[in-house]
């Protein structure tokens, strides 16, 4: 393929029929010059860059295990009797679309261990376009250029929880009804038009005869369609982009350090995709997944004890939860001109994932509005070193962690052997109060690894060595750091607050106000990296680390 | 007749009226319930068995029943609960209770088979209550099918529809159903023990209760068709499951394939 056949040189014959058949293709398709630009794409090396890429094989497994399953899978609600080799429910009435899951799970070769592997994959993708995530969030790679592309990843995640969700309603069994019940119930709280999108989406009253193929057209058409969209514009950006790399000697803005695509790269991600395969097979090979011949066909009137949608939607499950009915006569159902507004289904069910998806997707504008930082950034931020988003992050994150949690409260109260009521209470307290109490352990967590990494930078490692000077002193030898790992712990930019500033008519606006104090508020705690200078005359007594010039003496 | 059409303006015939009225439903009551609970009667009980039952009783549990069994401030009356209540509360060692609390668990039985049957014998010589079932109605080879729906409307929301059971409030809950005996599920539909309600035979026939038993033995007999069961919790076992093991083994290998280089 590497031959130099161009259309400037027609007269270039291959010497071997594999050369000209290649010939042949590159000189119709271009592929050498494809390869040669993309093979020379540059990937930095870390494990946490490696998120995203496992969040891609799992849409590919998911791809390839769902055409198998599609196979098989009939979603019809049509009532039959169950015929299949699965005793405890022989005879027993339930629609298609169970039935066919079951005869999947029990009279199809292998399809057991396909919907195992399908269902895996499922949570294993959004579980990883989680973590990829937050790892962008936590180094600060939305910064400019890569707002956009931020966003796309926000839809990408709401686009996987779309798939998943649609996905765990088709085997139509009990489990899944009761989850579906819940949406019933949250789109019905909507004022006035929620009624009515509930009688369309189920083609009238809950449960219908329909809801199950339009779920199913959703599942296999629209929403990986729209995710594969969503891959490609993301996967484009990132070759605009370039990838983004953590800070090290010679790496800058400028340029990216690392691997090129091509042999050495292309080999890794490959040998990954068979990896998170692997991975994936051995967890569907053994280990139950949604058993679903154990929760029986649904049925709107039993309900299961420790009901509980998949783990991207836990969130939103534990907010109801939490929900009082009433507080202390404070009653959150009115009946308005006879139609009723219930706030305790209507608010745990929209509002805490409308903050957290308007936060998400808003967050490097306000963290752009805050630094005025018009700067192209290519190079990571570590997380301590930007203490506050840090802590806004691990906030956020906790905040959704007591939600998820609440999921979970019957077994964490069974299993604990606490009262649920008590389990609730902690963390309804938690709710509000946990996000505070992590934003202020995590700042201070990111500045004293700051202060370490300073006090390293400028005093070198402690040995252990202690030595006696000859008038009688005792000191501890510290052996200095060698200048790359030193390049670690002072290459790193320090934001300072950005006082307000005045406008092109020499005013400063109330907004610009209002920026200056979120800006104070962001950067006024600051550990500024050991400078030259400091460095150079650091190797004396520990009482100089503190003295760093423009740094606010830190309160311990 | 005309002796009684005389007399209904009598002032003691309404009196006289609600007297028979409520001798009636109550007879009838009466007649009904312990019609319900008799069928399943077949545990022979001997004299002797009932005064050794009682010198048990009165040694080991009388404190908070009461002597007679006419119960206390610390524990209710046991006349009338039958002998399957005290089966399923002795047998399974939930009684003598470890310490008060929003319910007793369970834990190795006190008393050994012998002893049980005594204690039972001598609360069933108190008062007519359900009775142990008999061997028939625990054989196993009822419709499954039938038990399992029965099972899913009736037990499923506390139990959890896989037996795996459940949280209720305050610290109360429902105990998870695999190697429970079905004589111990029997006697705890019919008498309710701890938070349970009781499925007398009118709820559900003792048929039905066969059926239930039989499903219940079915499903802990087929095992889990698709590997390890992760506690048969649900989602929330595996959403744990593939954050901690399936994110972390894949954390492990990223670290591996990115070792070589800084």
């Amino acid at each position: 393929m590497s031959a130099a056949s161009t259309a400037e040189a027609p007269a270039y014959v291959a010497n071997t029929s594999v050369g000209r058949f290649t010939d042949f293709v590159d000189e119709r398709v271009g592929g050498s010059g494809i390869l040669r630009e993309f093979g020379r794409k540059v990937f930095p090396d870390h494990w946490s860059f490696m998120f995203g890429e496992v969040a891609l094989y799992s849409f590919v497994i998911l791809l390839m295990s769902g055409t198998f399953l599609t196979f098989f899978f009939d979603p019809s609600m049509a009532e039959t009797h169950y015929a299949g080799s699965y005793t405890p429910l022989k005879n027993v009435e339930m629609s298609v679309a169970y039935s066919s899951s079951l005869d999947i799970s029990f009279d199809v070769r292998g399809g057991l261990f396909m919907r195992q592997v399908h269902h895996w994959a499922a949570l294993l993708f959004v579980a990883s376009v989680a973590v990829h995530m937050l790892r962008v969030f936590f180094t600060g790679a939305f910064r400019k250029p890569r707002e956009m592309n931020w966003v796309v990843g926000g839809v990408l995640l709401i686009l996987a929880m779309a798939a998943g969700f649609t996905g765990y309603s088709l085997p139509d069994d009990l489990l899944s009804g009761n989850g579906l019940r819940i949406i019933d119930g949250v789109i019905k709280s909507i004022p006035v038009i929620g009624t009515y999108i509930s009688f369309f989406l189920f083609g009238g009253e809950f449960p219908g005869t329909v809801i199950i193929s339009r779920l199913y057209t959703l599942h296999i058409l629209l929403v990986p369609a729209l995710i594969l969209l969503m891959i490609v514009v993301h996967l484009f950006m990132v070759v605009v982009h370039k990838h983004t790399q953590y800070p090290g000697p010679g790496r800058n803005d400028r340029n990216v350090v690392g691997y090129p695509l091509g042999p050495v790269y292309a080999a890794k991600a490959g040998g990954f995709f068979f990896i998170v395969f692997g991975v994936i097979a051995l967890m569907a090979g053994f280990f139950t997944i949604n058993p679903i011949w154990n929760y029986g066909p649904y049925d709107p009137s039993p309900v299961s004890a420790g009901t509980q949608p998949d783990w991207y939607i836990g969130f939103v499950d534990g907010a109801l939860r939490l929900m009082p009915g009433v507080v202390s006569g404070f009653h959150f159902e009115y009946i308005i001109f006879g139609h009723v507004l219930t706030l305790n289904v209507l608010l745990p069910a929209l509002v805490p994932a409308g903050i957290i998806f308007t936060v998400l997707f808003t967050y490097p504008w306000i963290e752009r509005w805050i630094t005025k930082d018009n700067r192209e950034h290519h190079v990571l931020d570590r997380p301590r070193n930007a203490p506050t988003r840090t802590a806004i992050g691990v906030a956020g994150f906790t905040w959704y962690s007591v939600m998820w949690a609440a999921a979970g409260s019957d077994l964490i109260a069974t299993h604990f052997h606490v009262a649920l009521n008590d389990v609730t209470y902690w963390l309804r307290a938690l709710f509000f109060v946990g996000p505070f109490i992590a934003f202020a352990v995590t700042k201070r967590v990111a500045l004293a690894l700051q202060r370490k990494d300073r006090e390293i930078a400028l005093h070198g490692r402690e040995t252990g060595r202690i030595v006696r000077l000859p008038h009688g002193e005792f000191i501890e030898v510290h052996a200095p750091l060698d200048e790359y790992k030193r390049y670690k712990l002072v290459g790193f930019e320090s934001l300072a607050p950005l006082p307000a500033q005045p406008n092109e008519h020499g005013v400063v606006t109330r907004k610009e106000n209002r920026r200056a104090k979120l800006s104070r508020w962001f950067f006024e705690d600051r550990v500024a990296p050991a400078t030259p200078a400091e460095l150079e005359a650091g190797h004396g007594h520990h009482e100089a680390v503190e003295a760093g010039e423009g740094q606010k003496t830190l309160s311990h | 007749m005309k002796a009684l059409s005389q007399k209904r303006r009598h002032p003691l015939a309404a009196i006289a009226l609600l007297l028979m009225g409520l001798l009636l439903t109550g007879g009838l009551y009466a007649v009904a319930t312990t019609v319900n609970e008799a069928k399943a009667s077949t545990a022979e009980f001997t004299a002797s068995d009932t005064q050794e039952g009682e010198k048990l009783f009165e040694a080991n549990c009388a404190t908070c029943h009461g002597m007679g069994a006419s119960g206390t401030q610390d524990g209710p009356s046991l006349v009338g609960v039958g002998a399957a209540a005290v089966d399923f509360q002795v047998g399974t060692g939930r009684m003598p209770m470890q310490m008060n609390g929003p319910q007793a668990y369970k834990k190795p039985a006190q008393f050994n088979d012998t002893q049980t049957h005594q204690l039972a014998a001598y609360v069933a010589s108190l008062g007519a209550g359900p009775a142990i079932p008999s061997e028939e109605l625990l054989d196993e080879k009822g419709n499954a099918a039938e038990g399992g729906e029965l099972f899913r409307v009736n037990c499923a929301m506390c139990h959890n529809a896989a037996a795996a059971g459940g949280a209720l409030t305050r610290g109360k809950f429902a105990p998870a159903l695999a190697d429970v005996s079905g004589k111990h599920i029997y006697e705890a539909m019919a008498t309710g023990p701890q938070n349970m309600p009781v499925f007398n035979d009118s709820n559900i026939s003792p048929e039905g209760k066969r059926n239930i038993i039989t499903f219940l033995k079915q499903i802990e007999a087929n095992g889990s068709p698709g590997g390890a069961d992760l506690g048969a919790l649900g989602p929330v076992s595996e959403g744990l499951f593939v954050w901690i093991a399936g994110l972390g083994v894949i954390i492990a290998f990223t670290i591996w394939l990115t070792s070589r280089t800084s």
